[in-house]
């Protein structure tokens, strides 16, 4: 239990996927002008996070590590190497089901968080968290963990980055720097920021 | 070769550059540009996976249903991704380390889908492919400016040869280590979109917000 709280305090403060991995940037920068979209859009990646992250976990185990297909009875197979296309299979298939079972049963949240699940699938922080998960070689509750906890790390990030972009609107900027310069220093100066949990451990 | 051709390979370097202007692919760049050589295998694997993936497409263009094009242009990458990173780790294991995950991430590296989506799927094969190779170039431009200053300042070095010598070396140049820490490159990046942009006015984003003045009124 204890490796797992301190799993999931490294993979939100520490290995913020957006801050120090600088993975899901496109949407980091596109989609943080409001703080409601960007939280919509946190909670989306969380929940997505959170369900691919294991899922992953589960066809890596039991389809294509060396010696994973023992129970079909192929004991010799490694099907590492058809390890991205997977991935990234199983992350569209998901969003997609997502996107069909939150339309059928929860209406409300659908039309909430609707327009982002398609975003999200070519979001790096999701392909991202997979990879990390088979490079860390996570065991199931570990990549279960970490795909919460790394997804609310980027909630946490681009929920701050809305907040002081709605704020920096008002400032007198020069004018090369005006929109994308500034949100890019910002993002560094929060990225510092993040740096300074590096010494954290539990 | 062509003036619509040279146009298509020249336009994305600094006119139309991916990165600064487009804001797409920043998502798995950054990372990788602390030192030089890293940027450029990095750099050339985007190039040879849009050039291929903007060819594929195109030519297969007119089979593919409008309804699955997407997870059709997911597959294509994903296998042309799939040989850059194979190719890598049997002649390249070291870099192939220190890229890790970042190869993989070129999946969903928005240029990549971007160009497949807004040029491949209406253009000729030849043309997509000089498209796809220009934007890959002015990616990997961005990408090199980056990993010069980083590395420069940073650890005194180009290409791994030391240009400052460093302190600790007996030199006289005492390293900047945050320029090796993630912070910088957004630094860097933020700038060169700055210097950028004074230079070539037309990118300049007009503001949403201004402040009233006195002469105003």
């Amino acid at each position: 239990m204890e490796n797992l709280i301190s799993l999931a305090v490294k993979a939100i403060f520490v290995e913020n996927l957006a801050l120090s991995f600088f993975l899901g940037m496109c949407t980091f920068i596109a989609v943080s002008k409001k703080i409601t979209t960007a939280i919509g859009l946190g909670i989306s990646v969380m929940i997505v996070q959170a369900i691919t992250v294991p899922a992953n976990n589960l066809i890596l185990t039991y389809l294509l590590k060396p010696g994973a297909l023992a129970w079909a009875g192929f004991s010799e197979v490694d099907l590492t190497f058809l390890g991205l296309i997977s991935y990234i299979g199983v992350i569209a298939a998901l969003v997609q089901i997502l996107e069909m079972v939150l339309d059928k049963y929860f209406p409300p949240l659908y039309n909430a968080l609707g327009i982002f699940l398609p975003l999200i699938t070519v979001n790096c922080a999701i392909l991202g968290g997979s990879l990390f998960m088979v490079e860390r070689d996570y065991n199931l509750s570990e990549s279960l963990t970490y795909g919460i906890s790394s997804g609310f790390g980027w909630a946490l990030a681009i929920t701050a980055m809305a907040g002081v972009r709605e704020k920096l609107k008002y400032s007198d900027i020069p004018e090369g720097l005006q929109g994308l310069g500034i949100t890019f220093i910002t993002a560094g100066l929060m990225s510092m920021a993040f740096m300074s949990f590096s010494g954290v451990k539990l | 070769m062509s003036q619509t051709r040279k146009k298509l390979l020249v336009d994305p370097l600094v006119d139309n550059n991916p990165i600064a202007l487009q804001v797409l692919g920043i998502c798995s760049a950054l990372a990788v540009t602390s030192s030089l050589k890293v940027s450029l295998v990095m750099a050339l694997a985007v190039i040879a996976v849009t050039a291929f993936s903007s060819l594929f497409i195109s030519i297969l263009r007119n089979h593919i249903p409008n309804s699955i094009r997407i997870i059709v242009q997911m597959t294509i990458i994903a296998s042309l991704v799939i040989v850059v990173d194979q190719i890598l780790k049997a002649y390249a294991y070291e870099i192939s380390k220190t890229l890790s995950v970042f190869v993989g991430l070129i999946i969903t590296n928005c240029i990549v889908m971007g160009r497949a989506e807004a040029f491949a799927m209406n253009n000729s094969p030849v043309d997509s492919f000089f498209d796809g190779v220009g934007n890959g170039l002015g990616y990997g431009l961005l990408l090199m400016c980056v990993g010069f200053f980083r590395e420069l300042f940073g650890a005194g070095s180009l290409f791994g040869v030391v240009i400052l010598q460093p302190l600790s070396e007996g030199g006289w140049y005492v390293p900047n280590g945050l320029l090796l820490l993630p912070p910088s490159a957004f630094f860097i990046i933020g700038f060169l979109i700055w210097g950028l942009r004074s230079w070539k006015k037309s990118q300049v984003e007009s503001p949403e917000f201004k402040i009233q003045t006195v002469e105003d009124h």
